[in-house]
């Protein structure tokens, strides 16, 4: 109750610092962005971070999943290593370097958010299933369930909020890298931020980066609410 | 029922888990694997359900070689029960219980039924637990429905791995009790693997003791106590052996069964005169209902009218199932050299003495020495 009557003020004061920016029209010689400007670029934002987590989640998911698989080991070095080394190179230098990569455009973008957002889907889904109880399996298997019904029956179910928060943290994450992506010709609310940035005027600055907290926090808190209701109910309980 | 012939485990890495093991389990018996840790019991018991791939030799459950079914139609006839117990933690006990009845393809109803049984079966109260989860659920509990749910889909052959490991001593105990109790209605064939030497000598109808692999003895556990093969088994088992030994005989085997007896309104003269005639200097006081009420002792009947004068009450007494060691103790702990043994109403049943205990002992050992 507590964590959710922080976040809707937070979420009040963001939005609240949007429109009061909106509002004033002008800004020293500027004028600041209209709503319409400003609907644009958070609904650009928002599908840009909905395709690359989309298409992050679909890798990430079976990948980290795939390497817990017993014959599979040796890969989970490469994968996750992989992974984690790439999270460590600041998700500015991911951008910039996708341009001459893959061209300036929108698909450089997205390709550079879904690298960057890769890891903690990956991490996550890779730990859902490793930090099962080996008990647990070791039971299943004793009483005859084949490999395809523990998959589905015990892993899955057990597995499946950790891999919701890997997904919500990737999310979280995507929203704020997503406002770099502009730089590799994405569209979205970086637009605004770094146009205030290039024109040193904070009240735009503040105009292209609330709207991103305030996409970052809700996306975060609904994303929350389904982890809590995919949580099979035997796990909600607290251990006694 | 389970015949294992010259089997060996032999690791990709070379170590050598288990070598040359044989034996036989009969059908309805309860076998446990006894040996220090890494001697080869889990792994040997994980064998027979295929958890582990044999290296060489074969294993027969019911007469077939287990290697020739399909591994999981062999788990679904096999119930396992491990000492981290491995609820599932997203399903109900009663989802739980009914796992392998599920795979089987029993009805809802049919599963529903059996759960329940089960529940009953194991002294829990079917409504009050079935739709727990296991994080609601207590240690022993836990190790409850681990039990039922091995139990699920009435396999004749059971497999458990320290089922009664990871709880707290008194809840062991009661477990232990519960299910030799349990067992005599069920009648399954057992393999047991556990490191207590208690445990294997109380649940045990054979124990086969393992070392580096190798089975060093199979025998029943008074010869294991009484006849050890060589310097090892005598060392496994203990310089208290004798003191061990007490847990393989029960009150009822060894108690005089129509032990002489005074009701309190007796004339203490007739009750002093009947001590004389039998060579005792006891009586064992029981009311009208033949319910035990106390002693009366050769010692104080100087000057009393009747034997109610004399009695020292007592509540001290055992049931005919109890072990010996029971009997010792709380001999030893009440200061008495007799004990009586009542039913559930109390009514008098018999009489152990510390005689009859020595007695028995020493004709144990003997037995063993002397073969």
């Amino acid at each position: 109750m507590r964590h959710q009557a922080i976040l809707c003020v937070l979420l009040t004061l963001l939005l609240g610092a949007t429109f009061w920016v909106t509002g004033l029209g002008q800004v020293g010689i500027y004028s600041t962005f209209t709503y319409g400007d400003l609907l644009h670029s958070a609904w650009a934002h928002f599908k840009m971070v909905f395709i690359a987590v989309v298409i992050a989640a679909a890798m990430g998911v079976p990948l980290g999943v795939l390497v817990t698989r017993p014959g599979l080991s040796p890969l989970v070095l490469p994968v996750i290593g992989g992974a984690s080394i790439g999270q460590t190179i600041p998700s500015l230098a991911v951008i910039a370097v996708m341009a001459p990569l893959l061209g300036f455009g929108l698909q450089s973008a997205i390709f550079a958010l879904v690298i960057y957002g890769l890891l903690p889907i990956l991490r996550n889904a890779y730990t859902s299933i490793k930090t099962i109880d080996p008990a647990v399996i070791e039971a299943a298997q004793g009483m005859g369930l084949t490999r395809m019904q523990i998959a589905r029956k015990i892993e899955l179910p057990l597995a499946k909020p950790v891999i919701m928060a890997g997904i919500r943290v990737s999310t979280v994450i995507t929203v704020g890298t997503a406002e770099l992506a502009v730089l590799v010709g994405g569209e979205g609310l970086g637009k605004i931020t770094l146009t205030g940035v290039f024109a040193r005027e904070p009240l735009i600055i503040l105009q292209g980066a609330a709207p991103t907290a305030a996409m970052a926090i809700t996306l975060g808190f609904f994303l929350e609410c389904m982890e809590k209701w995919m949580t099979p109910r035997g796990l909600r309980i607290k251990r006694c | 029922m389970i015949r294992l012939e010259k089997v060996t485990k032999i690791y990709p890495d070379g170590t050598e888990a288990v070598r040359g093991v044989s034996f036989e389990v009969v059908k309805g018996e309860l076998c446990v694997l006894l040996g220090p840790s890494g001697c080869g019991k889990t792994t040997t018991m994980k064998m027979i359900n295929r958890l582990s791939p044999v290296t060489t030799g074969s294993i027969y459950v019911d007469g077939l070689d287990n290697s020739a079914m399909d591994e999981n139609e062999l788990r679904r006839n096999i119930g396992y029960a491990i000492q981290d117990v491995g609820l599932f933690p997203h399903m109900t006990v009663g989802e739980n219980i009914g796992t392998v009845p599920a795979l089987k393809g029993w009805t809802k109803a049919e599963q529903r039924k059996r759960t329940q049984e089960l529940l009953e079966l194991l002294r829990m109260k079917p409504h009050e637990y079935i739709d727990k989860y296991p994080r609601e659920l207590s240690g022993g509990e836990r190790q409850r429905v681990g039990v039922a749910r091995a139990l699920g889909g009435n396999p004749p052959v059971l497999l458990m791995d320290e089922p009664f490991g990871a709880i707290d001593p008194i809840t062991r105990l009661e477990l232990q009790n519960e299910f030799l109790k349990i067992q005599q209605e069920i009648k399954k064939t057992i393999i047991l693997v556990t490191h207590d030497i208690y445990e294997a000598i109380k649940m045990g109808d054979k124990i086969a003791l393992m070392k580096e692999g190798q089975l060093v003895q199979y025998a029943p556990p008074a010869d294991l106590l009484f006849r050890p093969q060589d310097s090892f088994v005598a060392g496994f088992v203990g310089a208290d052996r004798g003191v061990k030994g007490l847990q393989l005989i029960r009150v009822k085997e060894v108690m005089w069964n129509s032990p002489p007896t005074a009701n309190p309104d007796e004339k203490t003269e007739s009750a002093r005169k009947r001590m004389e005639q039998q060579g005792l200097d006891w009586l064992a006081v029981i009311d009208r209902e033949g319910k035990f009420t106390g002693w009366a002792f050769a010692s104080d009947t100087q000057g009393a009218d009747r034997v109610e004068e004399i009695t020292k009450t007592s509540t001290v007494a055992v049931g005919r199932n109890a072990v010996l060691s029971e009997a010792l103790s709380l001999m030893l702990t009440s200061g008495s050299d007799v004990l009586a043994v009542v039913d559930q109403r109390n009514r008098l049943e018999g009489v152990v003495t510390f005689t009859t205990i020595q007695d028995t002992m020493r004709e144990a050992v003997q037995k063993g020495v002397s073969s």
